[in-house]
């Protein structure tokens, strides 16, 4: 399939996932991500692959868990309360350092929330999530395309750094469609001699685990899990500018919001208003080292998010008070339209200040 | 030169347990080395073991191992012999693993009919934090959190967990078995391996109940808790084959 097609994201996610090598899926129905269960449902049997519908997403994870320590490319999928459920057992996957890939199809909540889009789970996604000190590496696509092209680098990813990597988009982005292109991919998965598949004239059992019970041995893990982190850091940043090189004001803004903020950037720029983007595609490792450059020749950021203000921490991290960051959300699975946003750069423009 | 006639069983590694003295785990250990070695499925075994007192088993068996969340087991082996379907997969759980956090993961796997092999070790109470009621501790009795004996207003009553299991059309082979003598260990050690060879055969999800004692928790002597186990669990538990592909109980 190198044509383009129309495909719904979430359904491009799930063949994303099979041109990748990815053979055994685990999930569980919740709006607005079940399309792709339901696409790997149907798809993964043509492909000679595993479909699961797990009791819970507390199952499906834990098959994930098996399916990768076993030495296959896994993956489950879900959305905001369900990915929730999933946080023990990415706490244990990234601890007994399994690769696998994790969608977050973002609704809006609190609890149990709403079924509309949302950027709510930053923090859950980029901070943590689960208990210990771990990292998932977090991308988030801001089109159909992005979805597909990112869904098999996060397979790569995941094997280079044994380390679960989680696909963070949204109910808009899940629903929409778009012509997408499937390139022929040259993701293969690497071997494996740490998976636990049998000893088969093997010598020593692998052992796939994050119990040490002696702490010198649990300290020693940690900060060889840190040193990863930090190679991750370096090597890992992804990002995309738009018109930045003569912008006063820079927006940061990611997934779909990137998209509608985009539109306000085009209409301001029409107009002579200096403003630029910076788009965060790995949301961890984040771009701070860009955000920071950048704050030597704007004069201000402004932040956009579906919440009521995640990432804005992490933009004022980056720019450590050199420039005024400024934030405007919407949540509830309400989305901010351009005139909002292109109003929001004119007030910062005029020293109005954001929201 | 005399002939060996009795050793390590190779599917069991060379290093002391951590159990307590009398407490069953070594016993049942044992004995599922001993039927992957006799079905010669040492290579192709991968275990899943629990969070509590067994949670090191991955440390003893001499396989490949994981060591799954607390009641995750039968989901991890779900995912191990999906991408697996040769090896012998068996999770290692006791009753507060299976039968109170992980009683979802253990009714769906058998349910779905998982091609692999619970060892559920049932001694009714949960040993590894010092003592507390299981799912399974017995009307009556005194845990650290039943102090005046688990009553069964507030705290129901035990469960019988191969009872429920062998409803479910996926579970082909369900037995319970005790090791509190030489007889009872012949016959666990012959339901374990009859499990693993229908496992092999690709019958259907199977389960071996052992009921065991924890004389360290029930406060008792190793011989005081064998005879505890069979004056009180045994009449509550009865020792029986469930589940056949055969069909029915026997």
């Amino acid at each position: 399939m190198s044509e383009k097609v129309l495909m719904k994201g979430n359904e491009a996610i799930g063949e994303a996932a099979i041109v990748a090598g990815c053979r055994h899926y685990f999930g569980y129905p919740i709006t607005p991500q079940t399309e792709l269960t339901e696409y790997m449902a149907k798809r993964m049997p043509q492909v000679d692959g595993v479909f699961v519908q797990a009791e819970s997403e507390v199952a499906a994870i834990n098959m994930v868990y098996g399916a990768a320590g076993a030495g296959a490319r896994t993956m489950t999928s879900s959305s905001s309360p369900g990915i929730s459920l999933k946080q023990e057992g990415i706490s244990y996957i990234a601890g007994a350092e399994l690769p696998c890939v994790i969608v977050n199809i973002m609704r809006g909540g609190p609890g149990l929330g709403g079924i509309q889009p949302g950027q709510g789970d930053y923090f859950q996604a980029t901070k943590g999530g689960g208990h210990g000190d771990y990292r998932n590496i977090v991308l988030a696509p801001n089109s159909v395309q992005e979805l597909v092209d990112i869904t098999i680098l996060a397979f790569d990813l995941a094997d280079k750094y044994r380390n679960p990597v989680m696909l963070l988009g949204d109910g808009a982005l899940g629903q929409m469609m778009e012509p997408v292109a499937f390139k022929p991919s040259s993701s293969v998965a690497p071997a494996k001699p740490w998976a636990a598949s049998g000893m088969r004239g093997r010598k020593e059992p692998n052992i796939i685990n994050s119990l040490y019970l002696q702490p010198e041995q649990l300290e020693k893990h940690n900060i060889r899990l840190q040193k990863k982190y930090l190679l991750i850091e370096e090597n890992e940043i992804r990002y995309e500018e738009l018109y930045t090189d003569d912008a006063e004001l820079i927006i940061v803004a990611y997934g779909i919001t990137s998209r509608i903020a985009r539109s306000a950037i085009e209409k301001a720029r029409a107009e002579g208003v200096k403003v630029g983007m910076l788009r965060p595609i790995s949301l961890w490792p984040f771009p701070a080292a860009p955000l920071a450059g950048l704050a030597s020749s704007a004069n201000a950021f402004l932040t956009i998010e579906l919440s009521a203000g995640q990432m804005v921490e992490d933009v004022r991290l980056a720019v450590n008070g050199a420039k005024p960051v400024y934030f405007y959300g919407r949540t509830g699975g309400m989305m901010p339209n351009p005139k909002a946003i292109y109003e929001q750069i004119l007030n910062v423009m005029s020293g109005k200040g954001g929201k | 030169m005399s002939d060996k006639i009795f050793q390590r069983p190779h599917s069991l590694k060379d290093v002391s347990f951590h159990y307590c003295p009398g407490c069953h785990h070594g016993i049942i250990h044992r004995l599922v080395a001993e039927a992957i070695d006799e079905l010669n499925a040492g290579d192709k075994a991968i275990g899943i073991a629990p969070v509590g007192c067994s949670v090191l088993a991955y440390e003893y068996f001499n396989c490949d191992m994981f060591e799954a969340a607390h009641g995750r087991a039968p989901a991890v082996a779900t995912g191990v012999k999906r991408v697996h379907p040769d090896a012998l997969v068996f999770t290692y759980q006791g009753d507060g693993d299976l039968a109170a956090i992980g009683c979802a993961e253990i009714v769906h796997a058998a349910a779905r009919g998982e091609k692999i092999t619970t060892i559920f070790v049932n001694n009714a109470i949960y040993g590894m934090t010092g003592g507390q009621m299981a799912p399974t501790s017995l009307l009556g009795q005194v845990t650290n959190t039943s102090p005046y004996g688990r009553s069964e207003e507030g705290a129901g009553l035990p469960i019988r967990v191969s009872e429920m299991l062998a409803t479910l059309d996926g579970a082909k082979f369900v037995a319970r078995v005790a090791v509190n003598n030489p007889a009872n260990m012949a016959k666990a050690k012959a339901a374990i391996k009859k499990a693993f060879e229908l496992q092999q055969k690709g019958e259907g999800f199977s389960l071996v109940e052992v009921l065991s004692t924890c004389p360290t928790n029930w406060g008792m002597t190793p011989l005081d808790s064998s005879e505890w186990l069979e004056k009180n669990m045994i009449p509550y538990y009865p020792l029986a084959t469930f589940k056949t592909p055969e069909g029915g109980s026997k």
